[in-house]
């Protein structure tokens, strides 16, 4: 496999790049700060299977402008990617933005608007390379407008239902979409907020993605409890809702 | 003990400030918890890069959240492994030095501190040194094994072993009571590069001390061919056992089955390092087994100065006593390292199973007793009722590590449940 990782300095992303050079895939990484990624790429090489550089170019999700030569630096040091796999989001809670508009709007654009325009770069290249996989993570807060997660969700929601369109339209031509849908996972995004039940660890989150990937699976809940639990929630009347503060 | 973790991947961002670091949280006493529910305490599980790793020499430098887990995954296929490691693969680097944990090969390693090369560290008074065995060697050698109350660590450099394949040759023997088996220990030391073994001490009479020695090495090519030891599979343990499932009853069942599993006197073979080192982390939250009252832990170290009818006498005071463990622990150790407050100590160490009842400080006591006047020491990582005074009492090299800490964090700024508990700190 040679995946791109956007967001593989931190968190899941970060996760998912150690598990993908472990087993001998070639890896590049997408995001920034340069300095995180330098340091990043020097962790993937030393857990390399076959002991090989990780290479990397600077791309932020404010600055789509820069889209178009990132994807080019990552086809020429993978000799074109096959595999996209996008962590890098951004999160605020409901107090930080009610005083914050300004960061409302950077959220909505980045997690809604500049990843969907990242995805169209993407899937050109891929389809026109004969198909690929593109493995973006939404979030399981995109599945019903929920107090804590109002304005976060519905940037989600959004992002879920492009990549649900993108898989009917492109599977049959050989691009494999896979929206993930993590719950509560403990990372630097959730640091400082209470974990609830089931929050997962990176890790297992990263495990349950690439075997979600190698079987080709359009949609994946983890940790899996999460299934169950929005399951639930997506049954709960309004009148349920609107007292809840889940 | 409530409180909340301070959860980064960037540890010199978040360690202003702050009293202690906690890696994944595992040990059994009480020493990676914060001494007031406010206390600002950082995990470093997501500070898990490795810095470098250098393939020519084995040298290896990593964050402090690195896990031997990740290190093991990546690196024993290609025929890295630590130089020491402790019985769970749940470990950071950091909690590795914090507590200087020994293994299976203390006999001949010594502990993880000995192959330590440098750290870098955050000082309480906010500012960040690099120290080693050559550089500031009075912080360093207070910081290995020092349960990080000298400085908070923030990346661990250390030489890796080059083995020969990544599985182990083991042998394992049965032997029908203690006696025999600390001669089988005895013998097995000067030939295996590493030795353990659990025995039963719920059975009395003459039946006491039965168990089971592993010994073991790196199977050669040759031994194990090419093919690479499978992940293996990790069981959950699926609930809370209610308090009363751990009783005399059900430890001797537990015992008999464990003694009878191994049918034929000794066996030899192939084992992964999973099966050989990690026993028990096949069963992921096995703590559980034990109830909600929780468990924690008790292990000393006999110095062989004290002779072998010492370790006798221990091992009939614990049954006496009645802790009701499933299995004991007994290895052991080598010299004495050269971290002040660094556990092992040339003898014999006992580590066993504790469930937490009213009566465990009245056990505790009776065994540091014991202890004391043996000669011997605790484990700090494991324990969490031991009195101060007993604590003073077995650890002539206290002054000196009191003297690194009032050098290094004169205001206490630094401290942990535990060391409010033993060295008097403010909560």
């Amino acid at each position: 496999m040679k995946a791109v990782v956007l967001g593989g300095t931190s968190g899941m992303g970060r996760a998912i790049a150690q598990k993908l050079v472990e087993r001998g895939d070639s890896v590049f990484l997408l995001g920034f700060p340069e300095a995180d990624l330098e340091k990043s790429a020097a962790d993937l090489k030393a857990r390399h299977a076959k002991g090989e550089t990780a290479k990397y170019a600077v791309l932020d999700l404010e600055k789509p402008e820069g889209f178009a030569a990132a994807l080019d630096a990552a086809d020429k040091a993978l000799d074109d990617f096959d595999t996209m796999i996008v962590t890098a989001a951004m999160f605020a809670t409901p107090e930080q933005m009610e005083d914050n508009i300004e960061l409302l709007r950077r959220l909505v654009t980045v997690n809604y608007a500049n990843t969907v325009v990242f995805c169209e770069h993407v899937k050109k290249r891929l389809l026109a390379r004969g198909g690929g996989k593109l493995t973006v993570f939404s979030s399981v807060a995109g599945e019903r407008g929920r107090k804590p997660v109002g304005v976060y969700g519905s940037s989600k929601a959004g992002l879920s239902i492009y990549l649900e369109a993108l898989d009917h339209k492109h599977n049959a031509q050989g691009l494999d979409v896979l929206c993930v849908k993590p719950g509560f996972v403990k990372t630097g995004m959730t640091a400082g907020l209470k974990p609830p039940p089931f929050a997962g660890e990176p890790d297992q989150v990263a495990r349950d993605v690439l075997a979600a990937m190698d079987a080709k699976k359009p949609v994946l809940y983890t940790p899996f409890m999460w299934a169950l639990v929005m399951f639930i929630i997506r049954l709960l009347p309004r009148f349920v809702m609107r007292k809840i503060n889940f | 003990m409530e409180g909340r973790e301070i959860l980064s991947e960037n540890l010199e961002r978040v360690t202003p400030g702050t009293v202690l670091m906690r890696g994944l949280g595992r040990s059994y006493g009480d020493s990676s918890l914060p001494a007031h529910p406010e206390d600002k305490v950082v995990a470093t599980r997501l500070a898990n890069r490795i810095i470098a790793f250098d393939p020519s020499t084995g040298v290896l430098r990593g964050e402090a959240g690195v896990s031997l887990v990740e290190l093991n995954r990546s690196f024993l296929p290609r025929g890295w492994f630590t130089p020491v490691t402790p019985g769970t693969k749940y470990v950071t680097l950091g909690g590795m030095v914090a507590s200087d944990v020994h293994g299976k090969n203390h006999h001949v390693a010594g502990c993880f501190g000995a192959h330590v090369r440098a750290l870098k560290m955050r000082l309480a008074d906010d500012s960040i040194v690099e120290c080693g065995p050559d550089a500031e060697p009075e912080l360093f050698w207070a910081t290995v094994g020092g349960m990080g109350l000298t400085g908070h660590v923030l990346e661990v450099e250390f030489k890796m072993d080059k083995v020969t394949s990544p599985w182990i040759w083991r042998e394992s023997t049965r032997v029908r009571d203690l006696g025999e088996y600390l001669d089988a220990l005895n013998a097995a030391a000067p030939r295996w590069p590493m030795t353990v073994g659990w025995i039963d001490c719920v059975c009395k009479g003459s039946g006491m001390g039965r168990g089971i020695l592993d010994a073991g090495r790196w199977a050669t090519r040759e031994e194990a061919g090419d093919a690479l030891p499978k992940g293996g599979l990790s069981i959950k343990f699926p609930v809370d056992l209610p308090g009363w499932a751990v009783n005399d009853f059900t430890v001797g069942l537990f015992n008999t089955a464990y003694y009878w599993k191994q049918f034929e006197s000794r066996i030899t073979g192939l084992a992964t390092s999973n099966q050989f080192f990690y026993p028990l982390d096949g069963i992921l939250e096995w703590n559980r087994g034990y109830g909600k009252r929780g468990f924690t832990q008790y292990q000393c170290v006999i110095p062989r100065r004290a002779g072998v009818h010492a370790v006798t006498e221990f091992m009939q005071l614990l049954t006496k006593l009645g802790g009701a463990s499933p299995l004991s622990v007994i290895k052991d150790c080598g010299p004495e390292g050269k971290g002040l407050l660094s556990f092992p100590l040339e003898g014999t160490s006992v580590a066993v199973d504790m469930v937490v009842t009213p009566e465990l400080q009245k056990i505790v006591d009776r065994l540091n007793e014991f202890v004391i006047e043996v000669g011997g020491r605790i484990y700090l990582t494991k324990d969490r009722f031991t009195r101060p005074e007993h604590f003073r009492a077995m650890e002539p090299r206290l002054p000196a590590f009191l003297a690194a800490r009032e050098k290094y964090d004169p205001e206490r700024k630094l401290r942990s449940a535990q060391s409010v508990r033993l060295f008097g700190d403010k909560a």
